[in-house]
């Protein structure tokens, strides 16, 4: 009974959570908003026993994706009320779309044809189960090349994302360390013999 | 007990506010990305439910690869609009209209 009502106040606060994303006005608000949807959202894989997921969620997406998000919002400058003119203009259009979408999947789920019941809970894990061991054996093994991949897809944004923001800027003052090493005297003073000019 | 149902709904719910966000927000680029952050979250809550209530652990390495995808998709999306902003001082989307798609 108790993970059911934590469920239902994880839930409530996530559902909250998404809503204060999709119509704060300020973006700061917005992303952090998100961030509350992430941990809700953690708590909540927390509680159907995927932990390595909800751990995973936290460190990568609260950690590290979202403080990115943050970073940016405060360093670019956007106007606001340029953006948000005609915010209620498609607002129709995008809650029927939401309410098209919620009754198509609850159509789905109620309809109970998925080939399984949906209205039973998890079987039960033995008590020595761990989900992050089980998770690795598949994962170094069976998934062992997509995982190379997923590094790959990694290191190309990595890479991408460096080569997109990089600007070299002109008249930029900064120091040659190969160029200060290599010079020499000769290339530095230059002797001038010239006749010294008469004034008039 | 929590059961599949239950998640299953969640899930919808989250979907169903992020696509209505995409609709609101669709002048801003920075919320554009939030609400795909908040639309792929809504899909591996599927994964996860599915996974954990069919026994079976390949669903959880699939949000695995999906939470991946999902930062290098967010990490070049941000950078984009960085040289964007610089580009234009604005991240307007209506304002795009220099390929004239």
């Amino acid at each position: 009974m108790l993970p059911l009502i934590l469920f239902y106040i994880f839930a409530t606060i996530l559902v909250a959570a998404a809503v204060a994303v999709i119509v704060s006005r300020n973006p700061v608000y917005a992303a952090l908003s998100l961030v509350l949807c992430f941990v809700t959202s953690a708590a909540i894989w927390l509680l159907i026993e995927a932990e390595f997921l909800a751990i995973v969620l936290v460190l990568v997406y609260v950690g590290a994706v979202m403080v990115l998000f943050l970073f940016v919002v405060m360093m670019i400058d956007i106007n606001l009320e340029e953006l948000r003119a005609g915010f209620t203009r498609f607002a129709w259009l995008g809650w029927i779309m939401a309410g098209a979408i919620v009754i198509e999947i609850a159509g789905v789920v109620l309809t109970r044809k998925l080939g399984i019941d949906v209205t039973r809970g998890a079987a039960a894990l033995p008590p020595d189960y761990s989900n992050t061991q089980e998770l690795g054996a598949l994962l170094y093994s069976k998934y062992a090349y997509p995982f190379e991949i997923a590094a790959m897809i990694l290191l190309v944004a990595i890479v991408a994302a460096i080569a997109l923001t990089l600007r070299h800027r002109p008249n930029l003052k900064a120091q040659d360390i190969g160029r200060q090493v290599a010079a020499r005297a000769s290339e530095r003073v230059r002797l001038v013999k010239m006749d010294s000019e008469h004034r008039e | 007990m929590i059961t599949l149902a239950h998640l299953l709904t969640l899930s919808a719910i989250l979907f169903a506010l992020s696509v209505a966000g995409i609709f609101l927000n669709r002048k801003n680029v920075l919320l554009l990305l939030m609400c795909i952050e908040l639309l792929l979250l809504a899909a591996n809550f599927n994964f996860v439910a599915f996974s954990r209530y069919l026994g079976q652990l390949d669903g959880q390495i699939f949000v695995f690869f999906v939470l991946t995808v999902a930062a290098a998709e967010s990490a070049i999306g941000l950078a984009i609009l960085v040289v964007l902003f610089r580009e234009r001082r604005s991240i307007n989307v209506e304002e795009l209209n220099e390929l004239q798609g």
